[in-house]
């Protein structure tokens, strides 16, 4: 019998397949199957089948959707509401669309703290104000005792597309400049130092944070953002192979300029980890045209969450579909998918 | 970061390569025995930035890759037990034994728990004591004394319900075994540095001594893997086979006695069945008498059904070092890491997944 691993949750090769395999057959929309972090449909007065007001041009929508289940809630630099909320205005965000309203559904646990529920909707308030997006549609929901882990968050949102704005992992073109917000791996190591059984300590925060002030900076600066993807789950690595598929293109990166911090490489080091494929929840990769690398790069170094931002590589043709690595030691190497969950060495 | 970078340095590697380059004139053959070795060589990139008179292979040191299907299919016969709850690290996981795995398993119901250190096992037996505890002990000379370390920690708390399931393997008698089989015509061996850190570097003097091949003890740093390389070439070239130990920073000619002693003092030499190369007389480590109340095989019954070899499988040549991954019909046709076949295409240290994840293809 085929059954649900761990591993098709992991946003690797597994869940590329479950999505494509089992999802895409069923749900066979074209919007949904430029597989980006959010849809963006036109609203016409053709499209949503009403009179519009005399006068209104067409408005793309962008829509999308994120569970969260993340444990243990709260971590250091965030918690489960922070991330609920982030995670959904990024991923509105990565299609270059402003992000307005939010709705929130929980699941509950029968015997939850309430405290612990109030912590969570109030950093999810605090969250939003940061990002200037409302919440304005919920639901609640109660599982008997172990139905449910606590407490699991399913944010939805909507976002304007300005005008003129086209970005899809679709849109990477040879000859385009791969720029890095910041360090990789640090909201994943931060979670992972507080998970039972792997007790290390570490000063590490996650980096969860709303990345839409980010975006709209560097928007303002150019025009030319080809690509635009926060690499979550499944690290820069996977976000990176999922570009060159869809964008039939190479991307090749210097392990030199890879922006990793101390206590993650360490961590990483000690686990057998490759920070590559670790979870960010703050950070973006833009892929930009090679004109306007530079003015993108300085805007985002000017703004709180892109301070860290380098150029880590570039857009080639060939070998199509692939991620290759210039290691330090003057090496090449393919830098595949996340393949499995992460597991770590045993000797 | 230090300790780390240093071990990176562009331009020392530069240096070293230059070195090899310049010594190496005539073709020889060099088997890296880590698994964790193959990983650093084409996670760096090393193997094209060698001159082709140098032929690198991979060796067995995968202790995943080198676990019998026999003992796989009884370790996932004995997980279904529902009862029961089966410790392992998590490389294991993903294995595919005869008709299963342990993630399968775990999937239709198994309490399977991943574990990074042996003494997490023995405290999830103290904190389950109406369940048995059951840690699947594989690995070589690295793993084995941290898991003769629970054991003796499980007897003196009075912890009866942890077991051990001991595949534990050692790592000469299978060097022993490659080079009598005549197979692989190596000239020189890079030692592995971890279970050396332990055994000690005169372990490895049968090497020059009684086959004539020149044996080098390296770390997992590019610079360490490079050094290596450089040494061997030399000895090579030179016609002297020696053992040398280039990682001084962990390994010493005599070992870790207080690791050496806790593996005396809780096993015993065994014959064991390795993948791809069959049963190797001591070889492998069981729990000596003294410690027969922890051996998982002496409590439990279980029957795994026949073995089956996976059709076309060839991790066993791959093993040995006399083929290599794109050789084996179903690489990257249907063995892949999230579809794997063999255990070399699962495990982090297999020299499967190692090309398959690293290499083009080619």
């Amino acid at each position: 019998m085929e059954r649900i691993l761990l591993a098709h949750g992991s946003g690797g090769k597994l869940s590329h397949e479950l999505v494509r395999d089992l999802f895409l057959p069923q749900f066979p929309a074209p919007t949904l199957a430029r597989l980006d972090d959010a849809a963006v449909v036109q609203a016409t007065a053709h499209t949503i089948g009403a009179e519009l007001p005399e006068g209104s041009g067409p408005c793309r929508i962008a829509f999308t959707t994120d569970s969260y289940v993340v444990k243990p809630l709260f971590f250091n630099g965030g918690d489960i509401g922070r991330l609920a909320v982030c995670g959904t205005v990024n991923d509105l965000a990565m299609v270059g669309a402003s992000p307005r309203y939010l709705s929130a559904g929980f699941v509950l646990e029968e015997g939850l703290d309430l405290d612990t529920l109030r912590r969570v909707v109030a950093s999810m308030r605090t969250s939003a104000n940061e990002a200037g997006v409302e919440i304005v549609a919920g639901d609640t929901k109660v599982v008997e005792k172990g139905g449910a882990d606590q407490l699991f968050i399913n944010t939805a949102g909507v976002g304007l597309v300005p005008d003129g704005i086209d970005i899809s992992a679709s849109n990477a073109q040879p000859g385009d400049v791969v720029i890095l917000s910041g360090a990789l791996g640090d909201h994943g190591i931060a979670v992972l130092s507080e998970r039972e059984g792997l007790s290390f300590r570490t000063r590490l925060a996650s980096d969860v944070a709303p990345l839409n002030h980010l975006v709209a900076a560097m928007l303002r600066a150019s025009s030319d953002i080809h690509v635009l993807r926060d690499p979550t789950r499944g690290g820069l690595a996977t976000a990176l192979n999922e570009i060159s598929l869809q964008s039939g293109v190479a991307i090749t990166m210097e392990e030199s300029r890879l922006p990793v911090h101390e206590a993650v490489r360490a961590a990483c080091e000690m686990l057998g980890y490759d920070p590559l494929y670790i979870a960010n929840e703050g950070k973006l990769v833009a892929i930009v045209a090679r004109d306007a690398a530079e003015k993108v790069l300085e805007t985002m170094q000017r703004d709180p969450h892109g301070q860290e931002a380098t150029f880590i590589g570039e857009v080639k043709t060939q070998p199509e579909g692939k991620v290759l690595l210039r290691t330090r030691v003057g090496g090449t190497r393919i830098v595949d998918m996340l393949v499995g969950e992460m597991l770590p060495r045993i000797c | 970061m230090k300790y780390l970078d240093e071990f990176r340095d562009p331009e020392m590697a530069a240096t070293l390569l230059e070195g090899i380059r310049r010594r190496s004139t005539r073709q020889i053959r060099i088997m890296e025995f880590c698994g964790t070795h193959t990983v650093s060589i084409f996670k760096h990139g090393i193997r094209q930035l060698l001159p082709p008179t140098i032929e690198m292979l991979s060796g067995p040191g995968c202790p995943i890759c080198v676990t019998a299907n026999a003992d796989l299919d009884w370790a996932i016969a004995l997980a279904s037990d529902t009862e029961l709850i089966v410790t392992t690290f998590g490389d294991m996981l993903r294995v595919p034994g005869s008709r299963s795995s342990l993630e399968r398993a775990k999937a239709a119901g198994a309490d399977v728990r991943i574990v990074y250190s042996t003494l997490d096992a023995v405290q999830i037996a103290r904190d389950n004591p109406d369940r048995p505890v059951v840690f699947l002990g594989i690995g070589f000379e690295t793993t084995s004394p941290t898991v003769a370390v629970s054991i003796l920690q499980a007897r003196e708390q009075d912890i009866t319900n942890y077991y051990v399931l001991s595949l534990h393997k050692l790592t000469p008698p299978a060097t022993k075994a490659i080079l009598d089989s005549g197979e692989s015509r190596l000239d020189g061996i890079i030692g592995p540095g971890h279970v050396t850190t332990v055994i000690g570097s005169r372990a490895w003097e049968f090497l020059p001594q009684q086959y004539g091949v020149s044996c080098v003890i390296a770390g997992f740093e590019p610079l360490d893997i490079l050094q290596g390389i450089y040494t061997l070439v030399k000895r090579i070239e030179g016609g002297e086979p020696q053992v040398d130990n280039v990682y001084g920073r962990s390994v010493r000619a005599e070992g870790n006695e207080v690791a050496l002693e806790y593996m005396n003092v809780v096993f015993e030499e065994c014959a064991a069945e390795w993948r791809g190369i069959g049963e190797i007389p001591a070889s492998g480590l069981k729990l000596n008498s003294e410690f027969r109340p922890f051996d998982a095989r002496e409590r439990f019954q279980v029957d795994p059904g026949a073995t089956e070899e996976p059709a076309g499988c060839l991790c066993g040549d791959v093993i040995r070092g006399v083929a290599i991954p794109p050789d084996c019909p179903l690489y990257r046709v249907v063995c892949t890491p999230h579809h794997p076949v063999g255990p070399c295409m699962v495990s982090g240290e297999g020299t499967c997944a190692a090309y398959y994840l690293y290499t083009a293809g080619e």
